[in-house]
């Protein structure tokens, strides 16, 4: 069953008096439990894609469906809605809210639920031992390693089962040894938790793990291969 | 969490909360400080005023205060008795004058002065007069053509203790009569123009002089306590005129007789509000800028959690909460710097007496003690706190205006 259904997904972004596209009519379908990985170089539309699949952005033309909400039927607060309860991210940086400890922020997501002040400490506890971060759960962002935060973040996208979970460019900020432990973990997610992800990378070593790789390139999927 | 995190962002940026933090003591410290000395001096402005021979409440013939004469006497005094007898609670006390207006001279001078018939007993209860000597002797119901002065008169008359003084003045039967009185005390007033305007003879003496028999020119009532909302005293006053039941009569509150200073206290209570803004104002833009600073730094942040599912509303809450934290903050250390700054001062007061010549057409008093009124703390602390929060929601308003993606890229 597909959790996503992206058909001709065209976006257009003016900066200053040059008009530049950035999806030129895309499709995509994503079934439950996938592990994607969106591929191309820098500006080939990969992040506004995924903003736009995670309604943070808005399509000039095309309809995109998430777990059967039509984004042309909604308004802001319905996409805001969605994005808490359906929706988990993970973003390049600046994933976390600095003044929150681990569990805090994880925890985050789970008080905008009105999810009660016991469970949201369990389910949190759990997933960060889940992801590797037993017994850090009190430190701030600050005293986290970049890994570590990143940790936190995808700790926090999948604590709520959302429907899917968006990355940007997890590794980026990241050396390639904790970029891949990060990937890894995700893929544990994906097939412990059947946790849908889609991410975006042009890091060769992380789209190894990806087991769909689709290609964009100036706007436009020019390859999706299901491995 | 709400809470936990508007708390830890208000302290992410410490100098610059500590700043605004300082505003705020300073604006609420200045507030419930300059309050309390404005209102410890209107309250000694209307003691001196009850107390140089005011009263709480007075009795008078209905034409009295338009034309203080003999003839404006009040004759049938039992009816009084009767009616203060009854009428006045515990505590309260009152005392029988003849005022009228008299020539005083002596050898080298004379000059216009209030001749006032006193009780001397009951009157040191009620006026300045009975504790107000600082040299001679007050008065006894028994003395004989005696009288007290002030300092200033004695000055002016260039007389002394033991000197005589001649009072002319008109009597019941329209003459003009006159008496010799012996000087035998003096007393001092916190203006010198009472010192110059008064002097005080025993009420039997100044019947006599003026031919009056039992009638009276006034009754001098003082209320256990003073209530400088008048309340109590505009009560007592309508169970007095109606215990009297005589439309000759009038009975009128201090606030009545004095209505120079009734409008005084009314604008001066408004002037003090008008303060409270004006520091507002100037903390309404410390707030406004400083929001605004945190806001900016912050907005990749509102943006994530925006992202994540954030409601506008949720955003301004957080914020608001933020600058609740901030305000409540310094209107408790402000309170506190204020109630030690009043209690430091509380029991010497301020010394006016410099300026005493200048004010005392006011009564303001030559010293000063502060006195805090729990509404203008209340006002103070709810200008404050409600102004602070509604300028706060613009800087709230515009984090929570941006797009998710918009604040994420631009910031």
């Amino acid at each position: 069953m597909a959790i996503v259904k992206a058909k001709n997904i065209k976006k257009t972004y003016v900066q200053g008096k040059v008009k530049v596209d950035a999806l030129r009519g895309v499709d995509l379908m994503v079934d439950k439990a996938e592990f994607v990985a969106l591929a191309g170089p820098s500006g080939s539309g990969k992040t506004t894609l995924l903003n736009i699949i995670g309604g943070l952005d808005l399509p000039d033309s095309g309809s995109v469906i998430v777990a059967n909400n039509e984004f042309a039927k909604m308004n802001q607060a319905d996409l805001a809605s969605l994005r808490l309860h359906k929706i988990g991210f993970v973003f390049q940086a600046f994933n976390l809210i600095p003044v929150l400890s681990a569990i805090e922020n994880v925890e985050y997501v789970m008080l905008l639920q009105g999810v009660p002040k016991t469970e949201r400490h369990d389910r949190a506890t759990a997933i960060l031992d889940d992801v590797g971060l037993e017994g850090k759960y009190d430190r701030r962002p600050a005293e986290l390693s970049g890994g570590q935060q990143q940790r936190v973040a995808v700790a926090r996208a999948i604590v709520s089962g959302p429907a899917i979970v968006l990355a940007d460019e997890p590794t980026a900020n990241l050396d390639s040894k904790t970029g891949e432990g990060l990937v890894l973990m995700m893929e544990k997610m994906n097939k412990e938790k059947n946790v849908t992800f889609i991410f975006s990378t042009h890091d060769s070593m992380v789209m190894e793990y990806a087991r769909r790789l689709v290609t964009i390139k100036d706007g436009l999927i020019v390859n999706d291969e299901t491995r | 969490m709400y809470a936990v995190l508007a708390w830890r962002n208000i302290w992410r940026n410490p100098r610059r909360t500590i700043v605004i933090l300082l505003a705020v003591i300073i604006g609420v410290w200045s507030m419930i400080f300059l309050g309390a000395l404005m209102r410890g001096m209107e309250t000694e402005m209307v003691r001196n005023s009850i107390s140089t021979l005011t009263g709480s409440i007075q009795i008078h013939h209905k034409g009295y205060r338009n034309d203080p004469v003999v003839e404006n006497s009040m004759e049938d005094t039992d009816k009084l008795d009767k009616a203060l007898n009854t009428t006045l609670g515990q505590g309260a006390l009152w005392a029988k004058r003849v005022r009228v207006n008299a020539i005083a001279s002596n050898a080298r001078h004379s000059g216009g002065v209030t001749l006032v018939g006193i009780e001397p007993e009951k009157e040191a209860y009620i006026s300045f007069v009975g504790k107000a000597m600082i040299s001679g002797r007050y008065l006894t119901s028994e003395d004989k053509n005696k009288i007290v002065v002030g300092r200033a008169f004695l000055k002016k008359f260039n007389t002394k203790i033991g000197n005589k003084l001649i009072l002319m003045s008109q009597d019941t039967q329209k003459e003009i009569v006159s008496r010799a009185f012996r000087i035998v005390g003096i007393f001092s007033a916190e203006s010198e123009s009472v010192e110059k305007q008064f002097v005080f003879v025993p009420l039997s003496q100044a019947m006599g002089m003026l031919k009056m028999r039992k009638s009276i020119s006034e009754v001098s009532i003082l209320l256990p306590e003073l209530d400088i909302s008048g309340k109590e005293e505009a009560l007592a006053a309508k169970r007095l005129t109606a215990a009297i039941a005589d439309d000759t009569y009038r009975v009128e509150t201090w606030q009545q007789l004095l209505p120079m200073m009734k409008a005084y206290l009314e604008m001066s209570g408004f002037f003090l509000y008008i303060w409270y803004f004006v520091v507002f104002v100037a903390m309404g833009f410390g707030i406004v800028n400083t929001t605004l600073m945190a806001i900016f730094e912050r907005m990749r942040e509102f943006g994530l959690m925006k992202a994540l599912g954030m409601r506008p509303f949720q955003i301004i809450k957080g914020v608001v909460t933020e600058t609740f934290f901030l305000l409540v903050l310094g209107i408790l250390t402000g309170n506190i710097l204020g109630f030690l700054s009043v209690a430091a001062i509380a029991k010497n007061g301020i010394d006016l007496s410099v300026l005493a010549a200048g004010v005392e057409m006011w009564g303001i008093p030559r010293k000063l003690y502060p006195e805090i009124w729990v509404q203008d703390i209340a006002v103070a602390g709810l200008v404050v706190l409600i102004l602070g929060l509604l300028v706060s929601l613009y800087p709230a308003f515009k984090a929570a205006r941006f797009t998710p993606i918009q604040a994420m890229r631009k910031y």
